[in-house]
């Protein structure tokens, strides 16, 4: 590393390092210790450049620093945020009380009940719902893409999947109303269908894009050898998908599940739409439902600003944001997991 | 012979799963398009809505979701630029792009009504911007953002190292190598993710219930602190919250038609950019 020091020799050895180095960085690898004189010699480099030049270069590093660093920003705002506004709740409301109660009646002008548990109770059995049916048929479409499809197949499904994506969750709430209410009052003779199995089955659809191409993925991501091998010793391609493709792409499948319920637990216009929104406790799949996101869009246009009953509502939705997190958490670890065994 | 029978069987039941999933899809659009075709007309693309909202058109409605989305384009664009070049150009493997990868998503699971809850806070009481198009428009930003910053980072992704290496070799700063060599070639692909994110942000309702859109204007809003009418939250109204449903029930969905095409139209034309660019840099 000497021969870096010396004269004009250096200027470009120099530049061919930090060449080498910036592919380094690039590829991902962890950046190697460098030489002392590797250092004084990026450093003299450095200090050959204007002040002037070098000042406006590290002040746009920091500028895109700033904004590099705004998700974690903005997440911890959220949390801090909500978290302030739901605090006030506790001085009326003891939080046991908040999680246990069955009763949220926060406009009675008698005594003003706050308790979420019907609503997480809600929330939780039209989740539970939407996975029943999203899971199987996800699965299913996801191991035909990635199997038994002809290329010229996926490559027409994947794009219409994505449609189905892109559909705006109030108009998939307003054809819950229009299209799927009547059936099910009428399959279950009902004087209407807006219900949590009509909740259940909008959130499956919408669930499936996430389950379908996460699910796609890693399966693809599976070696090849493991199926040739498994093809080999006589098994056929439906045994091998079974018993070697689907056990061994299991974290990225399951990680797919975690993330379409995540979507389900905080989506809100489809259940608000089309789940009838009865504030009582749950008694099926059958009744009518308010789950935590429907009741926040229901009364916060109406709620006063900075009454219990307004702070209450932010506490909903701090208790909706830590389970939407804590379940991304436990989805992105089992992903993160399986990348780094397959690295 | 038994095993071909259950492998036979299995197949056709995969087969169903995807024809399931398409038979949804297309009854859905077929449903909306079939009845939602018959309520498109000039008059309801171009009037305000008249008489409690059961006659006449969409138009405030289409002007406010345009312009939401643009305030929201014009914050979300270039945060998620700036963020991507930062994470794919300036930053090593560190703890700290761990941290930021991790926030970006676990922030594009949050749920679209807690975004709501977050700009009734930040935008509406603290900033003191009201219920507004910017509020909306800001809110919505946020939440496009974890999209725009992995659709840049994945443009960024595609440039290739040469270019920024024979920028450097020949003396430029990292800024300058940046500035000429990689962005350039970049921004196509960063704005069809962009778009791809906007569109998304379009159809969003929850978020903008209680940060800007209103129930009825007669009036086109007049500057970003006004309220406004949006294609999402007008069908979510004549959906649910109008006196008579089956009165304006051609109305939804002539709103939900308007709707679809304005998000899917937005996906379609990014989806051809990103096809043409591909073709392009193949050959």
């Amino acid at each position: 590393m000497i021969w870096l020091r010396e004269g004009r020799g250096a200027e470009s050895s120099n530049l061919a390092f930090r060449m080498t180095e910036a592919i380094r960085s690039k590829e991902g690898e962890e950046a190697r210790p460098v030489g002392k004189s590797g250092f004084k010699a990026i450093r003299d480099k450095k200090k050959a450049r204007p002040l002037r030049r070098r000042l406006k270069e590290s002040a746009i590093h920091s500028f895109f620093f700033i904004n590099g660093i705004l998700a974690v920003i903005v997440l911890i705002g959220i949390f801090g945020f909500l978290l302030a506004s739901a605090i006030p709740t506790f001085k009326e409301v003891p939080l046991k009380q908040f999680f246990i109660s069955t009763k949220w009646d926060p406009t009675s002008p008698v005594k003003p009940e706050y308790g979420i548990l019907s609503m997480i109770a809600s929330t939780i059995i039209v989740t539970i719902g939407a996975l029943v049916i999203a899971i199987p048929i996800g699965l299913g479409v996801a191991a035909y893409l990635s199997d038994v499809a002809h290329w010229r197949v996926r490559e027409i499904v994947k794009p219409i999947v994505e449609i189905l994506a892109g559909i705006p969750s109030v108009v998939v709430g307003f054809l819950g109303i229009v299209l799927f209410g009547p059936a099910i009052a009428k399959i279950f003779h009902l004087s209407n269908g807006l219900n949590a199995i009509n909740g259940s089955v909008l959130l499956a659809i919408m669930a499936l894009p996430t389950i379908i191409s996460i699910s796609e993925d890693s399966l693809n991501a599976v070696p090849q050898a493991h199926s040739e091998a498994s093809l080999a010793l006589g098994a056929s391609r439906w045994q091998t998908l079974v018993r070697v493709k689907i056990p061994a792409a299991l974290s990225g499948i399951i990680a797919s599940f975690m993330l379409g319920m995540g979507r389900a637990i905080g989506e809100t216009m489809t259940v608000l739409m089309a789940t009838g929104n009865a504030r009582s406790f749950p008694h099926g799949l059958l009744s009518s439902i308010r789950t935590m996101t429907a009741n926040i869009a229901i009364e916060l246009g109406e709620v006063p600003y900075y009454t219990t009953h307004y702070y209450a509502l932010f506490a909903i939705g701090l208790v909706l944001f830590l389970m939407t997190f804590a379940v991304n958490m436990a989805a992105d670890l089992i992903l993160h997991r399986y990348q780094e065994r397959e690295q | 012979m038994k095993k071909r029978v259950i492998q036979f069987i299995g197949f056709l039941i995969l087969r169903g799963c995807l024809y399931f999933v398409m038979a949804v899809l297309f009854l859905f659009l077929y449903d909306i398009i079939h009845k939602g075709g018959g309520a498109i007309s000039l008059e309801f693309l171009t009037q305000a809505p008249r008489r409690g909202m059961t006659q006449g058109g969409i138009f405030p409605a289409i002007i406010g979701t345009f312009l939401v989305t643009m305030v929201t384009a014009i914050c979300a664009i270039p945060l998620g630029m700036f963020a991507a070049i930062y994470l794919n150009e300036y930053a090593r493997q560190s703890r700290i792009t761990r941290v930021i990868r991790l926030s970006i998503r676990n922030l594009s699971g949050v749920p679209s009504i807690v975004y709501g809850l977050f700009g009734v806070i930040l935008f509406v009481n603290i900033l003191k911007f009201g219920t507004s198009i910017l509020s909306a428009g800001l809110t919505l930003g946020l939440l496009t953002l974890p999209w725009t910053i992995t659709a840049s980072e994945e443009a960024l992704k595609t440039v290739p190292n040469s270019y920024r290496e024979g920028s450097l070799a020949l003396g430029a700063t990292k800024w300058q190598a940046i500035r000429t060599n990689v962005l350039p070639y970049a921004i196509p692909g960063m704005l069809t993710g962009a778009i791809l994110g906007l569109a998304r942000a379009a159809g969003e309702t929850a978020p903008i219930m209680f940060t800007g859109a209103a129930f009825y204007l007669p009036f086109l809003p007049k500057s970003l602190t006004d309220q406004f009418m949006a294609l999402p939250y007008h069908l979510y109204i004549l959906a649910t919250q109008h006196h008579e449903i089956s009165l304006v029930r051609p109305l939804a969905y002539g709103t939900a038609l308007v709707l679809i095409v304005f998000v899917l139209g937005m996906n379609m034309i990014a989806t051809i950019i990103r096809y043409r660019l591909r073709k392009k840099k193949r050959g």
